[in-house]
């Protein structure tokens, strides 16, 4: 299949190692890998936070990306529920029949990763091997917008070599949300004690989620308390071929 | 504390009154145990309900319906309830519904009023408003008498007391009722409250009640609760009062199958009320002999209105969004400085206000969606807290001012950075160059950011950021399509 990248600009930025392991894991499914590069971002922090103004030419500069694709991949919960959830409301409100129908086109064809393989793909063993202790935070988004259930996982499971340890309130939001860590910052802190003092908990070596807002704010934390403990996005477990170091 | 109410108009902002509720471990331990254990009993009893999810799909189709015929089903329930035998009053705002009702008990000739739990009541902060014209007001429902007693304020919609525990209980009723032998089972603190009430159930003649919901067909008013006091209230007086929203009416008296179902076992975890009470007008023969209902609007008008924001009206007051929600769970209700705390609190109150108050409600919730998904009646309440996000925007950034706003300033200019791929790449450059001087390296030899200025300076207070990859996606992209890949 031909498989269209949007990596989005947070993975883009600051993650680049999440972009690099969906293309690894989809050529190896033997996928034609495309990313269109005047993509940006899906503007789900200025919706938001308020700013829906701001967001609504973003949302024409996806559909330009991508319109014509035969699938869309993307490696973030988050803004995948972003399209999902908004896109069609923000055509609307533009009344632009055109965008509109490219949207209502365009949307069932937009994967999180991890749902493209499990419910697209109807795959769970991609061939992964990767020697480590690990557990899983099910994202917001991930867990209740896009309703990925057991996908995550199911692939998780198939994976070779892998220790998986349950995360206790794995369903807790982690306190990211966006603009929310900043705004309310000391909320956030509380939230984010509980989801650290989990992870620490399962003795595992490394926390992972399909997407990287949530694992980099679980990470700042794990770091600043030099716990050694480390995050990881489910695409570069899913990548690993051979002993991965961590 | 005492005596004051919870005022959106004059409450701190939610980040600043969160903060010194993070502060007390004792407050925070109460709430989080008690959440625990409403959530669980919750859980519970939803499971056994395998049409759980066509029940939540047809109480907000009720809901919906009556907001869309709102006006036809009030008029509705004026005419029947008033053929009962009950008098309707209106009430444009709080100040007139005060009004009406300190005007109808001192025509009741009493100076004292049995009062059940009702957040209508607390909405217009009635209890002061009757102390100012010499009225003495007694809550009846244990939790509110707890909060009447201890000169505290309410901070969960169901269970008002709930950020207190058995200990703290005790030493407000042995020091209030006087009862210096209290002893400290769950059965002593509920014996010392019905010795205490069944005085003021029996002296008591006029009665002011909330209302779960009005029915339109029959006219009649249904209270439901767990404790029996109310039940107390509506049939003891000889006056009663009873004062509810116009969002409270329900089109028929066979549309409670579904929301008798809903409210309990989302509220309490129980499979029904243990007290569901329905009361048409009056009875020469049993109960009060006069029954007032005043109905009221306080900006429910407004909200009704707006296309986005109406959902917010089919809240049946259940409170399950708020022992769902993580951010409740920290700080508890009072940081949110209204009657309605929790995610329903975070976007009814700012409503109520004409969006006049309260800003920062809308941004207490990190939207991790946790209060949609237990709603009974499946009130989008993130969509909500969004739209309410732009409308805070819009005020925010008009005229003069807006141009001066940090946030606003920023966020235009990511927005422009993203409306275009070459600056969207200048700027993922200038953020390496720029966080340069703010990058140290770990024992492990990675780059890490541990202080950030301005308004990001929340982040680094417990977390570390790492410091940006040498190479971008796209670079990396481009370079190996270069290299025939």
């Amino acid at each position: 299949m031909r498989v269209s990248l949007f990596i989005t600009c947070y993975n883009d930025t600051l993650f680049p190692e999440t972009g690099k392991a969906v293309v690894r894991v989809l050529e190896r499914l033997g996928h034609t890998v495309e990313f269109p590069t005047g993509q940006t971002c899906c503007g789900q922090m200025h919706y938001n936070t308020g700013y829906q103004a701001e967001a609504m030419p973003l949302l024409a500069r996806f559909v330009d990306q991508f319109k014509g694709a035969e699938a869309v991949v993307v490696p973030s919960s988050s803004c995948v529920a972003m399209m999902r959830d908004h896109y069609p409301k923000m055509a609307l409100a533009l009344k632009d029949k055109e965008l509109q129908r490219q949207v209502d086109e365009l949307l069932p064809k937009v994967f999180e990763f991890s749902e493209f393989l499990t419910k697209r793909l109807g795959l769970e063993d991609v061939g992964a091997y990767y020697p480590h202790r690990v557990t899983y935070h099910a994202s917001c988004h991930g867990l209740r917008n896009l309703v990925l259930g057991d996908g995550p996982m199911r692939l998780l499971k198939a994976v070779r070599g892998i220790d998986l340890v349950e995360l206790q309130g794995l369903e807790q939001c982690c306190g990211f949300g966006g603009t929310f860590a900043v705004k309310n910052a000391e909320v956030s802190s509380a939230m984010l004690a509980e989801k650290t003092t989990a992870v620490l908990n399962t003795k595992a070596e490394a926390c992972t989620a399909c997407d990287n807002s949530c694992l980099m704010h679980i990470q700042g934390a794990l770091h600043r308390q030099r716990t050694g403990v480390k995050t990881v996005h489910l695409a570069e477990i899913l990548a690993g071929d051979q002993g991965v170091a961590l | 504390m005492s005596g004051v109410g919870l005022d959106p108009r004059t409450a701190p902002t939610f980040p600043m009154a969160a903060k010194t509720m993070l502060g007390d471990t004792q407050l925070r331990k109460n709430v989080r145990h008690a959440t625990d254990v409403i959530q669980a009993k919750r859980a519970r009893v939803v499971a056994e309900m395998p049409d759980w999810q066509q029940l939540r799909e047809a109480g907000k189709q009720i809901r919906q319906h009556t907001m869309e015929h709102l006006d036809f089903y009030l008029e509705e329930f004026e005419a029947n309830c008033t053929r009962a035998g009950g008098v309707v009053h209106w009430a444009r705002d709080a100040e007139e519904a005060r009004r009406i009702i300190v005007g109808l008990v001192k025509a009741s000739g009493s100076d004292e009023v049995i009062k059940i739990k009702s957040m209508t009541t607390e909405e217009i902060q009635l209890n002061s408003a009757l102390e100012a014209a010499g009225i003495h007001p007694f809550e009846t429902d244990l939790a509110e008498l707890i909060i009447q007693l201890g000169e505290d304020r309410p901070s969960h919609i169901v269970v008002p007391a709930l950020h207190k525990n058995r200990q703290q209980i005790r030493e407000i009723f042995q020091k209030k009722m006087n009862l210096p032998e209290l002893g400290e089972r769950p059965q002593d603190l509920a014996d010392a409250a019905r010795m205490f009430l069944r005085e003021k159930f029996l002296r008591v003649k006029t009665g002011v009640s909330g209302a779960n919901f009005l029915i339109a067909e029959t006219g009649g008013v249904c209270v439901v609760e767990s404790e029996g006091n109310g039940r107390m209230c509506l049939t003891l007086p000889e006056t009663l009062i009873t004062v509810a929203g116009i969002d409270k009416v329900v089109p028929r008296f066979q549309d409670l199958e579904v929301l008798l179902q809903l409210l309990p076992r989302s509220a309490t975890g129980e499979r029904m009320n243990p007290y569901n009470s329905i009361w048409t007008g009056v009875n020469a023969a049993d109960g009060p002999r006069t029954f007032h209902v005043v109905l009221m609007d306080n900006a429910r008008t407004e909200i009704l209105a707006d296309e986005e924001g109406r959902q917010t009206l089919n809240c049946i007051r259940c409170a399950a969004c708020q022992n769902a929600c993580p951010v409740y769970r920290q700080t508890g209700g009072h940081a949110y400085g209204s009657v309605y705390a929790g995610p329903i609190g975070a976007i009814l109150t700012p409503q109520l206000q004409e969006m006049k108050h309260a800003q920062s409600l809308p941004y207490a919730s990190s939207l991790c969606g946790a209060c949609y998904e237990v709603c009974p009646v499946k009130i989008n309440i993130p969509e909500v807290l969004i739209h309410l996000r732009n409308k805070v925007v819009k005020q925010n950034t008009a005229g003069v001012a807006g141009f001066f706003d940090v946030e606003a300033s920023a966020m235009k200019a990511m927005a422009m950075i993203f409306r275009s791929e070459r600056r969207f790449r200048a700027a993922q450059r200038l953020g390496r160059v720029a966080e340069g001087p703010l990058v140290h390296k770990d024992g492990r030899g990675e780059g890490w950011i541990g202080w950030l200025p301005g308004m990001l300076g929340g982040w680094t207070q417990v977390r570390d950021l790492q410091e940006m990859p040498k190479e971008t996606f796209r670079d990396w992209w481009e370079k190996r399509a270069a290299n025939g890949r």
